[in-house]
């Protein structure tokens, strides 16, 4: 079967690649964008480490195919920050020692992100669930909680 | 692979009936890139619907009924307010399938076509009265979903016949629906047990009820005992013992890595007389 | 510096600032062990035998040989048979039969050969082009089954000389320790119990599979990237598998995505660099989630008997335990590790234990955070929770009644040096959550836990720069902040800011030999080393200083990153920083460094206390954990919140392996949830917040009084959490994990 060639947006940069339709947006941004940001902890949609968010919907890239991905815009960890400045959720993992080993926080973060987006003030039950799927095994989750939780309370103070 | 994207259904069920091999149709993908990923099946051919025009749409058409387009996610049925209002279980149940990322692309017509008997939206759209309509290359027919399913991972479609859209019932008066599943943790398993209901109340007397349970039987099973249990009451406890003994007697499971023969049996109950009392409830147009 | 030679008061250790590597790991770009490429890469794949025990009878791989994109395909035979020194025995030929099946296929996954080929898809479908003919074997996948007289032998002759006469050869090792007279001690006793326990095997649940990248020549020259615990001895291993020199192969371990102990050995490194050897081309190979489930080292399930006896005033007056563990087709179940840790917490007149390691048709069992000591904690603590409740005495009191404290003689054996068990036990009586009411349905647990902790071979190395800041360099993969405390530590010798100071992980070739990341010990360990270094630049600079001022070298002191003259009849001259002395150290004697390699042996036990609350539903078996409290003893929290990170992880895992996580095989002893789906590790909807209380009782054997912090965390969650729910079941629970189904079964036995 010959590939496809897609042509689609990737924070806000317009990018191409040819893929085999078996290949998933995940295999295409890791190993035809060099974008590694997004993780593969099971190819199965049941870790998050790979979420990014397509057309502004949060979805895991393992769980579409990279021709799916024409057209589309997409948004990965590397995106998050604006140039130098770091994104508060990003600034506030730091500083509260929300990672451990790291693997897991690409994931998280843009799944908080698009938590914020959607509901400013969450509350630590809707946080928990909304980041369900996003496995973290070193945290025991209570840091990264607590750093989603405070940064949406510093960005609802900012606005 | 062959990898199709066409623009109508009549496209998309040509092309099945043309393949060969193993034919896959890709909507939210959440079954079928996890069967590719792990070899269990690599489809000969694969057709994306999600081109089609309109079936991303949910709809509320004039009788007050629904339709759902076969590529609208969980997500986008779980943020339509109005929706939510009518059938909260049939949404709900929707919703609790996997992560918020799985929300972000999975459908109520993949959930359906994967066949699995612990699909969560299958038991709440069966209680619900949910029918599809299926496309094929002899036209369309409008199938009651309790007919799709024929078996772990098997449906009634044939060979060029796909699913082109869901049709929910109108709600209509002092009607409630709601659907509970058990899973070990909080989010992220397969139903051990699940459990629809879909009733309708005169005063405080129940009329009308569907009873439905998934992860019990090879197939989801609508179960008419249950029904009769509360039919005629007021869910008092006698009719909520009736529910649960009636519930416990329809299952045919089967002890796996999830759960034992035993614990199915008695959670159905369990969860059957909770979610009678929760869509009571709504038909009382409490909240619950 | 003597090492009772130890600080108190401190400037940067105890702070909290952020991590060095903090922005590489919230931006993408910290690279892990699947995230590089080389030029001209080939992807590997790994084919496995489907079958739990097999005869390996003929491997046919003709067809993907032939395969245009396939550029290798390697089996058993592209192996060391003759090898380096010391030659290929013991643990270096497990290694070997575990990473590439011999003559046999011993578990549902096991390695049988590999591709490399130009993409991953084309690897994954030439797999399928590879023909292994089996002859199925008889299989055992339970330890008590896999003991017993009638049981498929694993492999004979695999036993060593500690396991005593006409036992099943799957025993393959025995451990009897122990002190006075258990007989006595029941006989004095108000009430004896005995009771059997069981646990399932959990995986460690890393989220990063295990991934590499290879490159290996015929001249015997290799590179290896890897993601391990320790790349040093990935170094060794790979060596010996592959026959050639140790120095030869340069490991760089990437940043490491959770290993807990199950990256501290080789998978599929030394199969990438054989790919790569045949090839003649880089290899990566990756693996998915379940061939590290099916493949890569769960921990031991474990079957254990318990009886120990009680005075009314809650006195321990004698505890035995025999303590089973099954781990898989190798030697190396902690059994020992699991008998030694049971009774540690308790200062006990008599005591006896007995632990057997058995070998079963599941994968070799890897470290898991304290490797043997929760399963045992379990057992004992559950047994010292039923005495108290028919006695009816505080938990906490009857603990601190029988608390090991300094100068007890543990009861594996020596006798403890200053420890902070009393401590932690006296911190959890007076936390509000001991006192704290509990809501109808609830059930309050508590219990101890103990681990030994580890020092291991460690060089770390230090060097100065002109301008002032230093560059530390360690041989520890920073699993969970590492770089942190290292940092912070170097930083309070040398009195320079801690940003000041670059942690670099160093690669095999840069550094001497350190042991892997694990046993607690790389705040210790490296940290120990690092304090070490950063005092052996601080002599050096203090020579420049002397010699500057032209005083004698003992004239002249370290304080506040300054050479200051040490009295007053040393001269008096102006403090001279640090920076002033580096500026010119080309010319006054060449640059500065500090180094130090050792085998640090004084890493001090540690000892955890943690109290949890849950609820239980009656109709279903379902439990919550619906409060947590973990109380433990650090010596010295160097970088707090890490510290409390450590304490929240090892409690959160403890949770999984209490309440869901299982290796569940069916009768054709094949692995049935090798995915995340069905193996259920705790989501962040399943926890409540996890409290930490940070004791500190300095361990006289580090110079800041640190003690390993990683691993006692996950001992006592398995029994706190079955005493919690046996209380809110009323119902006592004997085997992990307190699935709901098996709590529902046994609300339903006890009527």
């Amino acid at each position: 079967m010959s590939k496809f060639h897609v042509s689609t947006t990737v924070n806000g940069d317009t990018v191409e690649y040819l893929c085999d339709p078996r290949e998933t947006l995940l295999d295409c941004l890791r190993d035809k964008l060099n974008l590694t940001g997004a993780k593969e902890g099971c190819g199965t949609g049941d870790c998050g480490a790979c979420s990014v968010t397509v057309d502004g919907r949060l979805v895991c890239s393992c769980l579409m195919l990279g021709v799916e991905a024409d057209g589309k815009q997409i948004e990965t960890v590397e995106g998050i920050a604006e140039g130098d400045v770091l994104h508060p959720l990003q600034q506030k993992f730091i500083e509260h020692a929300a990672l451990q080993c790291g693997i897991c926080t690409p994931g998280i973060l843009v799944a908080a992100k698009s938590l914020l987006e959607k509901n400013p003030n969450p509350t630590e039950e809707e946080t928990r669930y909304w980041l369900a799927g996003n496995l973290c095994r070193c945290t025991g989750y209570d840091k990264i909680i607590r750093a989603v939780m405070e940064t949406a309370a510093e960005l609802r103070e900012a606005s | 692979m062959d990898y199709h994207s066409p623009a109508s259904f009549a496209e998309a069920s040509a092309l099945a009936a043309n393949a060969t091999g193993t034919t896959r149709f890709l909507a939210g993908g959440t079954d079928v890139l996890v069967q590719l990923r792990s070899d269990l099946v690599t489809p000969n051919t694969l057709i994306d619907i999600k081109k089609i025009n309109g079936v991303q749409d949910i709809t509320r058409n004039a009788d007050g009924s629904w339709t759902i387009g076969v590529a609208a996610t969980g997500a986008e049925m779980s943020e339509h307010a109005e929706l939510v209002r009518d059938w909260p279980g049939v949404v709900e149940a929707m919703d609790l399938i996997g992560s918020t990322q799985v929300q972000g692309r999975a459908t109520l017509t993949g959930n359906l076509c994967n066949g699995s008997p612990a699909a969560d939206s299958v038991p709440a759209m069966v209680a619900a009265g949910v029918t599809v309509t299926v496309t094929g290359p002899d036209g369309s027919r409008e199938v009651a979903v309790e007919d799709i399913p024929t078996g772990p991972g098997r449906t009634a479609l044939n060979k060029g016949e796909l699913i082109s859209a869901v049709n929910i019932p109108a709600r209509g008066a002092n009607g409630g629906d709601a659907y509970l599943r058990f899973i070990p943790r909080t989010e992220m398993d397969i139903a051990v047990v699940g459990v629809g209901v879909n009733l309708r109340l005169e005063g405080d007397t129940i009329t009308e009820a569907r009873v439905s349970l998934g992860a019990v039987a090879p197939t989801v099973l609508l179960v008419e005992d249950c029904a009769k249990a509360i039919i005629g009451s007021t869910l008092d406890e006698a009719a909520l013992d009736a529910l649960a003994a009636a519930a416990s007697a329809a299952c045919n499971p089967i002890d796996d890595k999830r759960g034992t023969i035993a614990f199915r049996t008695e959670v159905s109950g369990v969860l059957a007389t909770r979610a009678a009392k929760i869509a009571y409830a709504r038909a009382k147009g409490e909240q619950a | 510096m003597a090492l009772d030679d130890r600080k108190s008061g401190f400037t940067f250790v105890g702070t909290r600032p952020n991590r060095p590597d903090g922005l590489d790991k919230v931006t993408g770009r910290a690279k892990f062990g699947a995230d590089i490429s080389a030029p001209g890469m080939l992807f590997g794949a790994v084919l496995r035998s489907p079958h739990a025990h097999a005869r390996i009878v003929k491997i046919d791989a003709s067809k993907a040989e032939a395969h245009k994109d396939v550029k290798a395909v390697v089996t058993r035979a592209d192996f060391a048979d003759v090898l380096f020194k010391p030659g290929l025995e013991g643990e270096f030929w497990n290694v070997l039969e575990n990473v590439m099946a011999g003559e046999k296929a011993l578990y549902d996954g096991h390695a049988v050969a590999a591709i490399a080929a130009t993409s991953a898809l084309a690897a994954r479908d030439a797999l399928k082009l590879i023909e292994v003919e089996y002859e199925v074997l008889p299989h055992v996948t339970d330890v008590d089954k896999a003991m017993a007289t009638d049981a498929p032998v694993i492999r004979e002759g695999a036993a060593d000389y500690s396991v005593p006469e006409g036992m099943h050869p799957n025993v393959v090792r025995y451990h009897d320790s122990g002190h006075g007279d258990v007989e006595a001690g029941f006989a004095e006793a108000d009430l004896v119990i005995e009771d059997s326990f069981v646990t399932e095997a959990t995986h460690q649940g890393y989220i990063e599979p295990h991934a590499c990248l290879a490159m290996l020549g015929n001249d015997g020259k290799g590179e290896l990237w890897c993601t391990t615990q320790g790349h040093w001895i990935a170094q060794k291993t790979c060596a010996a598998l592959l026959g050639i020199e140790t120095s030869q192969l340069r490991v760089t371990a990437s940043e490491i995505g959770g290993g807990f102990g199950g990256k501290t050995t080789v998978f599929i490194e030394p199969v990438a660099l054989a790919l790569s050897r045949k090839a003649n081309r880089p290899v990566k190979l990756v693996m998915t989630r379940s061939e590290v489930f099916r493949a890569t080292g769960p921990t031991s399930s474990a079957s254990m008997d318990i009886k120990i006896g009680m005075k009314k005033d809650g006195t321990i007056t004698a505890a035995q335990g025999v303590f089973r563990l099954q781990g898989g087709a190798f030697p190396g179940a902690p059994g020992d590790m699991t008998a030694m840790c049971a009774f540690a917490p308790y200062n006990l007149t008599n005591v006896k234990q007995i632990g057997y390691d058995v070998m079963a048709n599941r994968p070799k069992q890897a470290a898991y955070r304290a490797p043997g000591a929760p399963m045992g904690a379990f057992a004992v603590e559950s047994v010292i929770d039923e005495l108290c409740k028919k006695l009816d005495l505080d938990p906490v009191d009857v603990r601190l009644k029988n608390a090991a404290h300094e100068g007890t003689k543990a009861s594996y054996g020596p006798r403890y040096e200053r420890i902070g068990l009393v401590e932690t036990l006296v911190a959890a009586k007076a936390h509000p959550h001991y006192s704290a009411p509990l809501k109808p349905g609830q059930g309050r647990g508590i219990s101890c836990g103990f681990w030994f902790n580890h020092g291991g071979e460690t060089s770390v190395s230090l060097a100065l720069s002109e301008d002032g800041s230093a560059q530390l360099m360690v041989g520890t993969p920073d699993i969970g902040g590492s770089r942190a405390s290292m940092a912070l530590m170097a930083a309070e010798v040398l009195g320079i800011p801690y940003e000041n100071i670059r942690v670099t992980i160093a690669d095999t070739a840069t550094l001497g030999y350190n042991d892997v990341s694990h046993g607690s010990r790389v705040t210790y360990a490296s940290g120990l080393a690092t304090i070490k270094a950063a005092k052996h630049a601080v002599e050096k600079l203090s020579e420049r200083a002397a010699a500057k001022w032209g005083i004698p070298v003992d004239a002249v002191k370290w304080e506040d990153g300054c050479a200051v003259p040490s009295g007053p009849n040393a001269g008096d001259f102006d403090p001279m920083p640090l920076a002033d002395i580096t500026a010119d150290m080309g010319s006054t004697g060449g640059p500065i460094s500090g180094h130090f390699e050792a085998t640090p042996e004084g890493a001090g036990v540690s000892f955890g206390t943690h109290i949890v609350d849950a609820e239980v539903d009656p109709e279903t078996g379902k439990t919550s954990v619906t409060r947590y409290t973990v109380i433990q003893d650090a010596g010295k929290a160097i970088h707090p919140t890490y510290v409390e990170g450590q304490y929240q992880g090892g409690a959160a895992q403890g949770i999984g392996w209490a309440l869901n996580e299982e290796y569940i095989y069916g009768d054709d002893g094949r692995l049935q949830n090798s995915i995340f789906l069905d193996y259920r590790i705790p989501v962040a909807s399943d926890l409540p917040m996890i409290d930490t209380v940070i004791v500190e009782v300095p361990n006289p054997g580090h110079p800041f009084g640190v003690r390993g912090v990683g691993e006692t965390g996950i001992v006592p969650p398995l029994a706190a959490i079955a005493n919690a729910v046996s209380h809110a079941a009323g119902v006592r629970m004997r085997q992990l994990p307190m699935s709901p189904p098996r709590i529902l079964a046994a609300l339903k036995d006890n009527g």
